[in-house]
């Protein structure tokens, strides 16, 4: 069924912070390692070896510039499925292949079932939705359901990929639909906001901007030079050191 | 957007299709046209295969066309399952008038109902296919009220183009071949004043969302893409970050309005004054210059259309 199930309570969701991120791109890495065998998998890359090698990702690191001269920053961008609270890649589709889960509000694709129009594609602002040429279906962030879920794994494994393996702690997973929870408190402290707020359609994830520069810094008394002048060797050395230096 | 060359034909051959249908359904509802043989195979049969053949040519660029049946269930929520619902339905009245109109002598009544069961669904037909790139607000170009009357006019206009050169060969007595004529002249001045006003509209209104909007990184200044995630190119990339058109639009605009509505307005004209066999000859020039010229603006819709998720791959602004 495409049309939207009624608002869920949970809201499961990432909190990426742009103001850690370093742009290693190993979330990417480890998305792409743990859902090639996961949930969607395969996720079909085209021309591994070749020219022309592409493939499906769930989750890619952009890096921007904003801003002129000294105030400019330089911010890596990761993005992945935000998933919506009124995500029209899920009503577009014709086939009810998109649907958006009652229980948690996560955005998945039914593979058996989608016929592979990339409607939902066209209808996605953000680009989270990659068309797999090999298996002929759409395919997306899961918000890894594989392992959030997965009683194998240990409790602290129980994140998505790209949250477990970030080196930086720039990602965080929760539960955006508690006000109380980690991730609703990070949002309201440091001002997490919506990527294309003008096209309504509600992400659940949310960014957090880079903070304000620390004006001052450096004028803490430490000399603004490393290299220490060497006082000059007597004897035999320095009369060397003299008649080398000439 | 990438303008894949099924959906091209499959949005110009129907909607030709269902104009042409719904004009020799009215024609036929209202008895200016008489049942027969000839006109019943070449009229409702090409309208018949334009519809099917661009039903069939969408169904070539899915990834699993054997799975097409299911795209009729989600009627609730998707414009794409309106459309494949309301193309399916319009065969039954089409089916069956077609029949009647072709090998029997169908009574007044019958002709009535099936004529604007058949003109109605045709239309409601072409509407879904409009609302279908109507919704997308991501695309800028499409998501504006110019694009449904877009393509209910120019649908009606091909097939009335399609309908006056039928009805010069196969029934050109009465009255019929000259109000089709006219009616044909009006929708292409129509589509005409239409798509002038579409592209006027979109060269004037910026897009609401912008790399600022896209990042959330306004505040700090203009933001530019530093670089991209990968070397390559991705599907995303393919799929919405066509650019060839944009160097051509200005001569293809102008291809477009020559070959879709100046040159058929003037053969149709000229059909209209003329008669006899030249008119014939001039509606079918008329007819299939329509055709090519909307299948030429049907190509610009699609690569003149921007989508935001290149606001991410280097675009300012979408």
């Amino acid at each position: 069924m495409t049309s939207l199930p009624p608002p869920s309570a949970r809201k499961l969701g990432l909190v990426i912070d742009l103001d850690v991120c370093v742009g290693c791109h190993a979330c990417a890495v480890n998305c792409k390692e743990w859902n090639a065998a996961g949930h969607s998998a395969p996720l079909t890359d085209l021309d591994p070896y070749g020219a022309n090698a592409n493939g499906v990702w769930f989750n890619r690191v952009h890096s921007f510039e904003a801003g002129e001269g000294a105030a400019s920053r330089t911010v890596h961008f990761p993005k992945s499925c935000l998933h919506c609270e009124e995500p029209a890649c899920v009503t577009v589709c014709p086939t009810g292949a998109s649907y958006k889960r009652v229980e948690d509000g996560i955005v998945l694709v039914n593979p058996d079932t989608c016929i592979g129009c990339k409607l939902c594609s066209w209808a996605c602002p953000y680009g989270a939705r990659e068309f797999d040429h090999d298996a002929g279906v759409m395919k997306k962030c899961t918000l890894c359901i594989d392992r959030i879920y997965n009683e194998n794994l240990e409790e602290a494994d129980r994140v998505p990929a790209c949250v477990s393996t970030c080196p930086a702690s720039a990602r965080h997973f929760g539960d955006l639909g508690d006000p109380g929870s980690a991730v609703s408190r990070l949002v309201a402290e440091r001002g997490g906001y919506d990527l294309m707020p003008e096209m309504c359609y509600k992400p659940v994830n949310k960014y957090l901007p880079p903070r304000q520069r620390q004006c001052g810094a450096g004028h803490d008394g430490a000399p603004s030079s490393l290299a220490a002048p060497e006082p000059a060797p007597g004897g035999l050395l320095g009369w060397l050191d003299r008649v080398l230096s000439r | 957007m990438h303008p894949a060359a099924s959906v091209i034909f499959f949005t110009v051959s129907s909607g030709a299709g269902y104009g042409l249908l719904a004009t020799l359904a009215l024609l036929a509802a209202f008895g200016l046209i008489a049942p027969g043989l000839g006109l019943g195979l070449a009229g409702f049969g090409l309208a018949l295969a334009l519809v099917t053949a661009g039903l069939l040519s969408s169904t070539f660029h899915l990834g699993h066309p054997e799975r097409a049946w299911r795209a009729l269930t989600q009627w609730r929520s998707s414009w794409l399952s309106r459309e494949g619902v309301a193309a399916v339905v319009t065969y039954v009245p089409a089916g069956l008038l077609a029949l009647l109109f072709t090998f029997f002598t169908p009574g007044p009544g019958a002709r009535l109902v099936l004529g604007l069961a058949t003109a109605a669904m045709a239309v409601l037909t072409v509407y879904s296919t409009g609302m279908i790139y109507r919704v997308l607000k991501p695309v800028h170009q499409w998501h504006n009220a110019w694009v449904v009357p877009g393509y209910l006019v120019l649908g009606a206009a091909t097939g009335l183009l399609a309908a006056h050169a039928l009805l010069r060969a196969f029934a050109p007595e009465g009255s019929a071949p000259a109000i089709v004529g006219i009616a044909a002249l009006a929708a292409v001045a129509a589509g005409f004043l239409l798509k002038r006003g579409y592209w006027a509209f979109i060269d004037a209104t910026p897009a609401a969302s912008t790399a600022e909007t896209a990042t959330g990184l306004g505040a700090f200044g203009r933001v530019r893409l530093l670089e991209a995630p990968h070397t390559g190119t991705n599907f995303l990339m393919q799929e919405m970050g066509y650019r060839v058109a944009r160097k051509h639009a200005a001569r293809l605009r102008l291809i477009a309005q020559l070959a879709a509505f100046l040159l058929p307005a003037a053969f149709t004209l000229a059909a209209l004054l003329l008669g006899g066999v030249a008119a014939s000859l001039l509606a079918i020039v008329a007819a299939a210059l329509g055709i090519l010229g909307v299948a030429v603006e049907r190509w610009l819709f699609f690569a003149e259309a921007k989508h935001t998720v290149s606001l991410y791959y280097g675009a300012e602004r979408a």
